[in-house]
């Protein structure tokens, strides 16, 4: 098991939870939309460090494809759920 | 000997910024500081997939992760207004338990991944990946798996981006633009703007052999809207709405009509046949780069943009923040 892989596999759960807890205990939306961003990219961490095989070696592409994806995913989510958050705000002004 | 410690110290250092910038992000209290604690650990975090050997995801990370989401929660929070997300995080007993809930499950996961990461794969895809890449028609693994490994992966995913903008079009009509920019920064749009379409085309060609692919121009591409619309053009450079509506779906188009045509030849669909691939990638890529493009750069603007169908109600004007 190579160092650098257990460290940001570790850093990303760290991440994850830590996006978690925010997701939960933040009060406004967009604290919360912050917060699960941050929970992704903690999953996206772990899966780049199992990716990872040591200096010299190319590492894995699978989970790098993967994780390319999962960034557009994530930001296109995040658009859509911020512009909800705005026509919710919209609507209890009205 | 010293050079492998000195990474390992690297190594533990971007960890430890990692957490401590994640940390402030989710937990500072003013949500302003929060968004840009966000936009540092992109930035961080795109060193770290640096670190790791994925430029293609430093590449993405620097453009996506940390430009154009930083570029969105900054919008959204003007739109909060001033007195938003001052005390945002709740205390108490709640927070309490929830934070004793999270070590337990971060001990978990990590037990779990201690477990199993000695474990070694009967069959490690990377080494099929290598064995077939010769046959993808790219050099370049990742595109390689994104445009024909697994193709049929990428076109849902421009699928779910699509579903993603109709999702925004029809909740309202698009922000208020931007009041024009000033002399400065409207020079520096105009050296910016076309270097960031040269780029696009570079990476957009790159991808084949090198760090790059659709993804990533189609980001640059994005980030040239996004600073068309900072500076003051409300349409961020789109052409016209039956023109959007093209690009928007020319990736799912380009994809299905190849899958078509392919399987009318007698292909499976997205079958590449031999001595094609080449030429199919770079087609569909082309096509989904424009598509993701434009998909991101409508989601900035966060609404239908002009010409779409009824437009906003009021007419309250905005004024650009980012300079004086």
């Amino acid at each position: 098991m190579l160092f650098a892989e257990l460290i940001y596999a570790l850093t990303g759960i760290g991440l994850f939870v830590l996006g978690l807890r925010g997701t939960l205990l933040r009060r406004s939306l967009l604290g919360r939309i912050l917060a699960i961003n941050i929970c992704g990219a903690g999953v996206f961490l772990t899966l780049i460090a199992i990716a990872y095989r040591g200096p010299g070696l190319s590492p894995d592409p699978l989970p790098h494809a993967l994780v390319l994806t999962g960034i557009v995913v994530a930001v296109s989510a995040t658009a859509l759920a911020l512009a909800l958050g705005r026509r919710l705000r919209e609507s209890e002004d009205e | 000997m010293m050079a492998t410690q000195l990474w390992q110290i690297t190594d533990l250092l971007l960890a430890l910024l990692a957490l401590g910038l994640g940390w402030a992000a989710v937990s500072s209290r003013d949500l302003k500081r929060s968004v840009v604690f966000f936009i540092a650990f992109g930035l961080l975090l795109a060193i770290i997939w640096a670190r790791l050997r994925a430029p293609d995801l430093a590449l993405a990370e620097a453009a996506i992760g940390a430009g154009l989401s930083g570029a969105l929660l900054l919008s959204a929070l003007r739109d909060e207004g001033e007195t938003a997300g001052v005390d945002d995080i709740q205390r108490g007993p709640i927070a309490a338990l929830l934070s004793l809930l999270s070590i337990g499950l971060a001990a978990a996961l990590a037990w779990v991944l201690v477990y199993t990461l000695g474990i070694a794969d009967p069959v490690r895809m990377a080494d099929e990946i290598a064995a077939q890449i010769s046959n993808s028609g790219v050099t370049n693994p990742v595109t390689a798996v994104l445009l024909n490994f697994r193709a049929y992966d990428t076109l849902l995913e421009l699928a779910v981006l699509l579903a993603a903008v109709l999702g925004i079009l029809a909740l309202g009509p698009a922000r208020p633009a931007y009041r024009a920019a000033g002399p400065l920064l409207d020079g520096l749009i105009r050296w910016l703007v076309p270097l960031l379409v040269l780029t696009a085309g570079y990476l957009l060609w790159a991808g084949a052999h090198a760090p790059g692919g659709a993804f990533q121009a189609g980001a640059m591409l994005a980030a040239a809207a996004v600073m068309l619309r900072l500076g003051g053009h409300p349409g961020a450079g789109l052409p016209g709405p039956p023109l959007q509506r093209l690009l928007l779906t020319a990736g799912i188009a380009a994809f299905a009509l190849v899958g078509i045509a392919l399987m009318a030849a007698g292909h499976a669909l997205l079958q590449y046949p031999a001595g094609w691939s080449g030429v199919l990638i770079l087609l569909i890529e082309t096509a989904a780069t424009l598509a993701i493009a434009t998909t991101l750069a409508m989601a900035y603007i966060g609404g239908r943009p002009v010409g779409w169908g009824p437009e906003a109600p009021t007419t309250k004007t905005v004024h650009n923040e980012e300079r004086n």
